[in-house]
């Protein structure tokens, strides 16, 4: 009845349950002490839970890619990657609770946390702060944290919230013929019932200003398993476009209520939490056609991808125990992720020197984390991420994404890179850091004096 | 009117799902007096053993059979490990052993058969059948016939059996029940064994519609207000307060949740609940208990 893969996949989550009942007690990290020191990365990882399949696709690419730089290149510039898990469930307090425990650990200390939990890292703002360790969040997040200046240790990397519905609004004009063309239009935007999923409704209503296109918020109760009063009234608003703005079992859900109202799966458009081979699985059929934004699209074609399989993989050392999930969505976001940690350590390491590195010190690399086409592809990663540019003030970096539409069995992408309206969201967006830094006696920092 | 009709009958079709997770709940209530918290936990166990089965490429039948085996094994060893030591301690203790209980099942299902989501499709379609000006989906159709042949099933078996007459007898006064030589255990393994085959149901049709996953045992939740508005030991009070849930919900979320935010589903039950405890705390068909001053 058990397969062979039961043990390998037993063992994760038997060690993940047990650091559990330790109360996330720590291990010790993982590899033995190389000439320059270790680099620590903690991992407040959820193998366990309702979000379980996210984190472990997640962390799964994280951890991959710092092994792939460990084996291939024994390190950064001689420094070694090491890294603990701590087990979330995605529970806000396990969140404070692991970080608590693992700021402590390593020498010197953390290089980055990196949560993927908007409300762990809402929690930890003014602590990672205070604490000087950088706070990634990639693809979510905070939107004025984008303003380094006020945040210089939160960073929003590759896609704020803002920037992704207004990208989302300019590939319905695009598919239209145009922003002029949106006039008129009817978009409903669905989203999930939690602070995540309000984040963009300002933006929403401020977009549809501009562009003169009639918006209807509604909300989805969390976790979303029952949708059909959304749904109905979608049916009666009659929208061109229904922009999905989901989490976990709301996605393939609202694919399949969709389905049974007789929406097109064509004309609903995901956002970046709604478009992983897991959320459309679940809904079979209903999916197809289904659309989704990305900057990190699926696949096993990336060379840097094809070198983790070759060389992690084939060493039976890779982290994810089924292999199918391979160049997923999840899984592809945690290699971008280890990408942007790991360029940061290398670039601060260029300004203080080939060694083992403070968060205070990595926080300089990831403020000055600058991969054009060329380094991209160096790293074996066209296609897979688009250049990123962070600065002092500006910590999202990119801004652009693609649209992938489901075929029913695999992410077939449909789009070059299609930026933000940056332009229009940075006023906004430094408006609200300034708020924040007011209310928080926060002196900005100068932008335009820092080296 | 039309749209109203739609909201209506779609409230009706979604509350007959909550209602399918009710129902094991009330098996047990009805013979121990055992609010089961661990019944979600049971649904998603069933529907993640189910669906890895097949996946497994194990037939169909095979897999339901060998799932529904499994299903009376775990009731019966819940009820011979769990229950059966606790004997004659308080109601918040066993409620307490059942929460418990629902953490141990919701981790032994992940750490048996994993973390990922998988799809289940059971052959439903999911797509919408005109009736006049009103859209209904098949599957909702097939998911409340299902629920009426289990409640006519349970009736029947609860009226015309030996088993389902000791069940009863049980559930009217155990002390008694025990002195005319009944054996509570074997009756509370039968319950739960039972209670396991309504979870494997369960498991199945709302595993088709969401996926199987964890958020399966949070589903437990929306069956505590039909729990409350039908009665905690009635079979009918299950299928009667899941509809009135669906319904009003449905309704709330569509009338009154443009004028307060919207997001009414998420907490409207708990508040016609609520209402329902201060007026009718034995629900619309639960027994009401008669205390001599």
């Amino acid at each position: 009845m058990f397969s062979s893969s039961y043990k390998g996949r037993l063992m994760p989550v038997l060690l993940a349950s047990a650091a559990l009942a330790l109360g996330g007690a720590i291990a010790l990290p993982s590899f033995a002490a190389p000439d320059r020191g270790q680099e620590y990365f903690p991992l407040q990882s959820y193998r366990v839970g309702p979000y379980a399949a996210g984190g472990t696709g997640f962390f799964g690419g994280f951890i991959d890619y710092m092994n792939l730089i460990n084996m291939r290149d024994g390190g950064v510039n001689g420094v070694k990657l090491t890294w603990n898990e701590c087990e979330t469930e995605y529970e806000v307090e396990r969140g404070v609770e692991c970080y608590e425990r693992m700021k402590t650990q390593g020498n010197p200390g953390p290089a980055a946390m990196n949560p993927l939990s908007v409300g762990i890292a809402y929690a930890l703002l003014d602590r990672s702060t205070s604490d000087k360790i950088p706070l990634i969040t990639i693809n979510h997040g905070r939107t004025d944290t984008t303003d380094g200046a006020v945040f210089p240790y939160i960073f929003p990397l590759l896609l704020n919230p803002w920037s992704e519905a207004s990208a989302m609004v300019n590939y319905v004009a695009q598919r239209d013929g145009g922003l002029d063309k949106l006039r008129g239009r009817k978009i409903v935007v669905l989203y999930h019932g939690s602070p995540y999923g309000r984040e963009t409704i300002p933006i929403f209503a401020l977009l549809s200003q501009k562009y003169g296109f009639e918006v209807t918020e509604i909300e989805v109760p969390h976790p979303g398993n029952q949708q059909q009063s959304q749904w109905l009234q979608i049916q009666r608003i009659a929208p061109e476009f229904v922009i999905l703005r989901g989490w976990g079992v709301m996605n393939p859900v609202a694919l399949k209520t969709a389905q049974q109202v007789g929406f097109p799966a064509d004309h609903i458009i995901g956002n970046i939490w709604s478009n992983s081979e897991e959320d459309v699985r679940p809904a079979g059929a209903a999916a197809v056609g289904y659309i989704a934004l990305t900057d990190h699209p699926s696949g096993t074609e990336f060379p840097v991808v094809q070198e983790i399989i070759k060389t992690v993989y084939g060493a039976n050392k890779g982290n994810l125990d089924d292999k199918s999930r391979i160049g997923s969505g999840y899984h592809t976001l945690g290699i971008i992720n280890g990408i942007l940690n790991v360029e940061a350590l290398r670039i601060a390491q260029q300004h203080f020197g080939d060694k083992a590195l403070s968060g205070e010190q990595v926080q300089w690399g990831f403020d000055h984390l600058d991969l054009d086409d060329k380094r991209i592809a160096e790293l074996g990663a066209t296609g897979l991420l688009p250049p990123i540019h962070v600065t002092c003030a500006d910590h999202e970096g990119a801004g652009a994404v693609k649209f992938q539409q489901w075929d029913g069995q695999r992410w077939v992408t449909k789009t070059g890179w299609i930026q933000a309206d940056r332009k229009l969201l940075r006023p906004l967006i430094e408006a609200s850091a300034n708020k924040y830094a007011a209310e928080h006696h926060i002196t900005p920092r100068n932008c335009a004096k820092t080296s | 009117m039309s749209f109203f009709v739609d909201v209506l009958v779609g409230g009706l079709l979604s509350g007959v799902m909550y209602s399918l997770v009710a129902l094991g709940f009330v098996l047990i209530y009805k013979t121990s007096g055992v609010l089961n918290f661990a019944q979600g936990a049971m649904v998603l166990f069933a529907a993640l053993t189910f669906v890895s089965l097949t996946e497994h490429k194990l037939p169909f039948a095979v897999s339901l059979l060998v799932t529904l085996a499994i299903m009376v094994a775990l009731g019966w060893l819940i009820e011979r490990f769990v229950l059966k030591p606790l004997v004659n301690q308080s109601s918040i203790t066993l409620f307490m052993a059942t929460l418990g209980l629902s953490y141990v099942i919701e981790g032994a299902a992940q750490l048996l058969w994993g973390t990922e989501v998988h799809g289940l499709d059971l052959g439903i379609p999911d797509t919408p059948m005109q009736f006049g000006s009103v859209a209904i989906s098949e599957f909702d159709l097939v998911a409340a016939l299902i629920a009426a042949t289990m409640v006519a099933a349970l009736t029947l078996f609860f009226r015309t059996t030996r088993t389902g007459l000791a069940f009863r007898a049980v559930a009217d006064d155990q002390l008694a029940a025990i002195a005319v030589g009944l054996r509570l255990s074997h009756v509370w393994a039968i319950a739960w064994a039972l209670a396991g085959v309504v979870a494997l149901v369960a498991g199945l049709l709302w595993g088709a519609r969401l996926g199987v996953q964890f958020s399966l045992s949070t589903v437990v939740l929306k069956a505590l207000p039909v729990l409350v508005l039908g009665g905690f030991d009635s079979i009918a009070g299950a299928i009667v307060g899941g509809l009135l849930i669906g319904a009003i919900e449905k309704s709330a979320e569509v009338y009154i949740g443009p004028f307060v935010g919207g997001g009414t589903e998420g907490w409207i039950a708990y508040v016609v609940a609520l209402g329902f405890l201060l007026v009718r705390p034995a629900g619309l068909f639960g027994q009401r208990e008669l205390v001599r001053a």
